[in-house]
């Protein structure tokens, strides 16, 4: 918690930002999702070379996030273009943001940047006021899968913060 | 930086009498597979699966759970579907082992030729496909996977415990090995 360089910890306000989601400029974020969860899954890079890839995985299990009304959004230093590839390949309909210039500036504000210059592989879940609720830094060379997530979106969901429509 | 988990991932859908089951129901060892019949590394797992139940006969058990991803795989959920639909008629493993020994003929008419050579009613098994009478089932199962920790395909369980190293014959031998000493 105290460590500058580490992933933001739970209890505090998830830090603002909007990044493009598509080639035509359009941006997205953390305000238009407010009163919602919301998940942000940092990861290294599009196209790794697994089958069942995380972003491939999520959007399979997009039914199980939208029952708990949450949002899911990718996030990698990847410009849009190959975002827009990616999705295309991998059939994933939720956002992708390109955190790409300047270069992994919401990665920093998460502390979930590398000295590679990718984003960490980190998932942060957001409850509906904008805080941060759970968080999770991976290697990165590990897909975290859905569960942890999902466990947080249910503790939410238990103590109240989450009605589920 | 906040030190990396690594999770060691456990099955949290025990196994019962509705999973798909092949054999012996005493073994000491079950390893739960899930997994995607369109995936080209289930596909690769596959005959090793077949052999570590030959030559650890007794000792090991294998359980197939449907994983489909549909986003990436467009056959993988009618094949699912059409391999519950063979399970009701208590011919899941036959339709297992034809999918996956003709991963490229999974569309519905190479699908429906193979249903046919198996002996089923293909327009029957070819409905209840088309109508996604079991997808309940198989979405069951992919949501237990989910929430099991399952992070692509295939992914293995053995004795509860998600396994993390490869799937060649000599990792899964290690792997039952060592669960069938402890």
């Amino acid at each position: 918690m105290t460590d500058p360089n580490g992933l933001i910890g739970p209890g505090r306000p998830a830090p603002d930002f909007t990044l493009p989601a598509t080639p035509d400029g359009r941006r997205t974020g953390l305000r238009e999702y407010r009163g919602r969860p919301v998940v942000l899954a940092f990861y290294p890079a599009d196209w790794s070379p697994v089958c069942g890839d995380q972003m491939a995985l999520y959007q399979s299990a997009m039914p199980e996030f939208e029952s708990y009304r949450a949002a899911v959004l990718g996030i990698s230093v990847d410009s849009f273009w190959s975002h827009r590839a990616f999705a295309e390949n991998q059939g994933i309909e939720f956002p992708l943001l390109a955190d790409f210039e300047p270069k992994g500036a919401v990665a920093r504000s998460y502390g979930a940047y590398t000295r590679g210059g990718e984003a960490a592989r980190a998932l942060v879940v957001i409850d509906p006021d904008g805080v941060v609720a759970w968080r999770q830094l991976y290697p990165q060379e590990v897909n975290p899968g859905a569960d942890g997530i999902l466990d947080a979106l249910e503790r939410m969901r238990v103590s109240g913060e989450v009605r589920v429509g | 930086m906040t030190t990396p988990l690594q999770v060691t991932a456990r099955l949290r859908t025990p196994v019962s009498g509705a999973d798909h089951v092949r054999g012996a129901t005493d073994a000491p060892v079950t390893v739960v597979e899930y997994g995607d019949f369109q995936c080209q590394y289930c596909g690769a797992a596959y005959p090793n699966l077949t052999e570590l139940l030959r030559q650890r006969e007794g000792t090991v058990r294998l359980v197939y759970r449907y994983f489909p991803i549909a986003n990436v795989h467009p056959y993988a959920e009618s094949a699912a579907e059409a391999a519950e639909a063979a399970g009701v008629r208590g011919r899941f493993w036959e339709m297992h082992d034809w999918l996956y020994e003709h991963q490229d003929q999974l569309d519905p008419v190479h699908l429906s030729l193979g249903v046919e050579q198996l002996g089923m009613p293909p327009d029957d098994i070819g409905a209840e496909v088309e109508r996604h009478a079991h997808a309940d089932r198989v979405r069951r199962d992919f949501v237990g996977g989910i929430r099991s920790g399952v992070n692509g395909t295939p992914t293995l369980f053995v004795n509860d415990v998600r396994h993390d190293g490869g799937y060649a014959l000599p990792d899964l031998l290690a792997a039952v090995d060592a669960a069938a000493d402890t």
